[in-house]
């Protein structure tokens, strides 16, 4: 027979109907560092040179010999936690590079972020907490954390869900759908506070008639107004956000790129106390938990979030930093986490002037000018002149606290909306 | 010749909008003469599922950083990324991290 003339390695190979195969030794995760090939059987890994394995490639079939061969079939061995070395790892964390299976991943998630609270002292037993819920992933995540920190370490804490409806049809609706389905999930009280009660205006009658362009500023202004506003109707004393690493690592780029030095120092702080009446303390506890993790937290625990982008928020300046940003990480996963210290460790030299912060004279809340910024938008707004809290309009605001008439050159150029 | 595979994939956290808001399709994946790899299903994809805006869903020819892709319930950094060898009844997840929160 043929096979009699042939070498013995290669009887070896054949016999009992066993393909040939490869197996490729990486030392690391991910079939990437050095690699080791072995074909024949190896007793002694450290005689085949090999010094850890990282990952297992498996080539086998006939071409299996042939380096490139296309015929080859690559079976990526499944990687195994390296927290508890039983389970299949089901991710690899980008801050830290570690693959885990669920489990430990999620443990690890909420421990870090039991860690955090614990360490910034950011709650008090017997506080009332309330929680910011949109009804995205980022807020989903933190309500479900919060509720599950709360009892396991007994926080002490009463929690409770606060909503804003910036009545946008299509949008909010179906956001607040979410959150009235998160309220009876975790069994938390629901306040939802509305634009059109809080200010008369809903962000569909704001956009008509300020255009698309600018109304983001009235978004953001007055969504931050509206959670202290909803805060102290239901007596809360501190609200949480779920501003996650990126959300931060975003915040601190922009304000570098902008020169905002005021806003660089505060945007990194993990909370803030109380600025003033009307001003509740907030804090971040997923300030170090990168958006990935959050995602996939949520993906793998089936948490229920919506997601949909604003339909009034193009923010294109922020969408430049977030795409940069993720550019960046897909380079170097840590990115995010070093954009954060970078932005903690920035002092500021004696001498810059910040801006003082007073009282806004009509509302009371804080503000650096006389009206703060959400009145001098509401008062454009009331009186047809839109464009009056867009830019830099500051020394208006002693004629609109006394009410003097605005003269005509100064109505036109409040009136021009471009869309 | 790789035989036809039939696969299932599934698009969330926003990436679902830009296939006419269909998170789940069932596709089957011609014969061709090399095994179906990840980089060569976006190609695919991209000509035959994707609605619009293609440049919010690949980059280059990979995803566009910030989507995650999920192979059989586990990340793709785990599984090789582009180069990972789909199987038959293979299930496939892309979610978008880039929508509002
Ligand atoms: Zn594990
Ligand atoms: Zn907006
Ligand atoms: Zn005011």
């Amino acid at each position: 027979m043929a096979t009699e003339h042939q070498k013995p390695a290669t009887q070896q190979q054949q016999q009992a109907g066993v393909s040939s195969f490869t197996l490729v030794i990486y030392e690391q995760e991910n079939f990437q560092g050095r690699c080791h090939e072995l074909t024949g059987p190896s007793n002694n890994l450290q005689e085949a040179g090999v010094e850890k394995v990282g990952s297992i490639l498996v080539l086998c079939g006939p071409g299996a010999k042939k380096p490139g061969n296309l015929q080859t079939q690559r079976l990526a061995m499944p990687v195994l936690c390296s927290s508890c070395a039983e389970k299949r790892a089901a991710l690899k964390r980008p801050k830290t590079g570690h693959s885990l299976c669920k489990d430990c991943f999620f443990w690890a998630f909420e421990e870090e972020v039991h860690q955090t609270i614990v360490a910034a002292k950011l709650f008090k037993h017997g506080e009332i907490v309330g929680i910011a819920a949109s009804g995205g992933k980022d807020s989903t995540v933190l309500a479900h954390v919060m509720k599950l920190l709360n009892e396991r370490y007994d926080y002490g804490l009463e929690l409770m869900l606060l909503s804003v409806d910036e009545g946008i049809t299509g949008y909010r609706d179906d956001s607040l759908e979410t959150v009235k389905r998160n309220q009876q999930q975790y069994e938390l009280p629901l306040k939802i506070v509305s634009y059109e009660e809080l200010y008369g205006w809903t962000m569909d009658a704001i956009v008509k008639q300020v255009g698309l362009k600018n109304n983001c500023t009235f978004c953001g202004v007055f969504r931050r107004q509206a959670l202290d506003r909803g805060a102290i109707m239901l007596k809360v004393d501190k609200i949480c956000t779920g501003h996650n690493a990126d959300d931060v690592a975003e915040t601190v780029l922009m304000n570098v790129l902008r020169g905002d030095i005021a806003r660089l120092r505060r945007c990194t702080a993990i909370s803030t106390s109380s600025e003033g009446d009307g001003v509740v303390p907030r804090c971040k506890p997923l300030k170090y938990a990168y958006e990935k993790e959050i995602v996939l937290y949520a993906y793998f625990k089936k948490l229920d979030y919506f997601s949909t982008e604003c339909i009034y928020s193009p923010n294109a300046y922020r969408g430049y930093a977030r795409t940069f940003l993720k550019d960046l990480e897909s380079v170097r996963p840590s990115s995010i986490i070093d954009v954060i210290h970078s932005g903690e460790n920035l002092s500021v030299r004696d001498g810059v002037k910040m801006p003082v912060q007073g009282t806004c004279n009509r509302c009371g809340y804080i503000s650096s000018q006389a009206l703060c910024k959400s009145c001098v938008l509401l008062e454009g707004l009331n009186r047809g002149l839109p464009k009056l809290g867009i830019g830099k309009h500051h020394r208006l605001h002693g004629k609109i606290l006394s009410q003097q008439p605005l003269t005509e050159k100064e109505e036109r150029k409040l009136k021009a909306v471009d869309f | 010749m790789a035989a036809p595979i039939a696969i299932h994939l599934e698009f969330g956290g926003g990436a679902e909008l830009l296939f006419d808001g269909v998170k789940e399709h069932h596709v089957t994946l011609p014969s061709q003469s090399e095994p179906w790899d990840v980089k060569q299903l976006l190609v695919w994809i991209q000509q035959n599922l994707l609605k619009e805006r293609p440049e919010l869903f690949v980059q280059g020819d990979s995803v566009r950083p910030g989507i995650l892709v999920l192979i059989n319930d586990a990340d793709w950094e785990l599984m090789g990324e582009l180069d990972y060898q789909l199987q038959d009844q293979d299930n496939v997840v892309f979610i978008s991290t880039l929508h509002g929160g």
